[in-house]
């Protein structure tokens, strides 16, 4: 749930990044952050573990200016991926406005990309969301693989095991490299943005 | 509960309590958040620069970690949080089941002293945030 300020005229808008284990949650937010330095005013908080990996989440505010008299913050979260943090990846969830499925593109991760989606669905359940209601993107990434010879699915393939019911907007991407990392960014603030709208008029 | 937008009016309440009860004690900074962590009002003393932003994101993860060990060891919940510095404390407390008060003082205040008007606020925030949801 976005919280709104009447009195600063502030919007507070909770985006978190959801995915399989190594799928490139974090280093999306990692890109923006230096990509989008400009906007952000403080620095990237991440709770990992001595093996760099996302402990508890990752967190990255940035303000997207005005929209009808009202400053819109965006606050970015990652969760952890692997499968036994799920009651960290819970509590990460709670009050999210819009989810960014990160998929990893590599042939041999398509079984854990079903069960991740599977998971958040269960998940936004315990919260009463519905993952066919809330604000969602699906980004395949990791597609510059294909160029190092690593066997990646092809994104009809990815499209139909994960997107042939939610029918959302969908993009491949390259989370190191940069490509489309800003396109899905854009376009679940602006998915999140109209429904947080929708549901205030 | 609606508690995703609150009035002008029960925002300018809050602020004036949280300033009479603590600010006016010589505390730092005072945050309310939601256990999404998001920031419901902040105040601060006009000297301290703390990143509210990043502050209530840790603190709601912070808060919400302590409740699932309370869990573990048979507790319905630890409804205070307390973490001593050497030259400033954070101290937590629940409002509600949604709403977390955050102070950060330094070592000129006594703990006790602090706890007592924190209690004292939440009392008074809880009547003004009552007639919200009401």
């Amino acid at each position: 749930m976005s919280f709104i300020n009447l009195k600063d005229k502030v919007v507070q808008v909770k985006i978190v990044y959801y995915g399989p284990g190594r799928c490139g949650k974090t280093t999306n937010l990692e890109y923006v952050n230096r990509k989008f330095r400009d906007q952000i005013q403080s620095e990237m908080v991440s709770l990992k573990t001595h093996g760099d990996r996302t402990l508890f989440f990752d967190f990255l505010p940035f303000d997207m200016g005005q929209i009808k008299g009202y400053d819109i913050k965006i606050q970015l979260y990652t969760v952890p991926g692997q499968v036994k943090y799920n009651a960290t990846r819970k509590l990460v969830l709670k009050g999210v406005d819009g989810v960014v499925f990160v998929a990893d593109a590599m042939e041999k991760q398509r079984e854990k990309n079903i069960r991740s989606l599977n998971q958040l669905h269960e998940n936004l359940q315990a919260y009463k969301e519905s993952i066919f209601k809330i604000p969602l993107v699906i980004q395949y990434n990791k597609v510059d693989l294909k160029d190092h010879g690593v066997p990646i699915l092809p994104t009809a393939v990815l499209r139909k095991d994960l997107n042939s019911r939610l029918k959302v907007p969908d993009l491949e991407a390259s989370a190191i490299t940069g490509y489309n990392v800003a396109a899905t960014l854009k376009k679940i603030i602006s998915a999140t943005v109209v429904s947080i709208q929708k549901k205030l008029l | 509960m609606n508690y995703g937008i609150v009035s002008q009016e029960q925002l300018e309440q809050i602020d004036t309590i949280l300033a009479d009860k603590l600010i006016k004690l010589g505390v730092d900074c005072v945050i309310i958040i939601d256990m999404a962590g998001n920031i419901i009002t902040a105040k601060d003393n006009g000297e301290s620069k703390y990143d509210v932003y990043s502050f209530a994101a840790l603190a709601a993860g912070n808060f919400a970690t302590v409740d699932a060990m309370a869990k573990l060891v048979g507790e319905a919940e630890f409804s205070l949080l307390f973490h001593k510095g050497q030259d400033s404390n954070i101290h937590f407390s629940k409002i509600d089941d949604e709403l977390l008060l955050i102070s950060m003082f330094g070592k000129d205040i006594s703990l006790g002293f602090l706890r007592l008007n924190v209690v004292e606020a939440i009392e008074q925030i809880k009547t003004v945030w009552d007639t919200s949801s009401s």
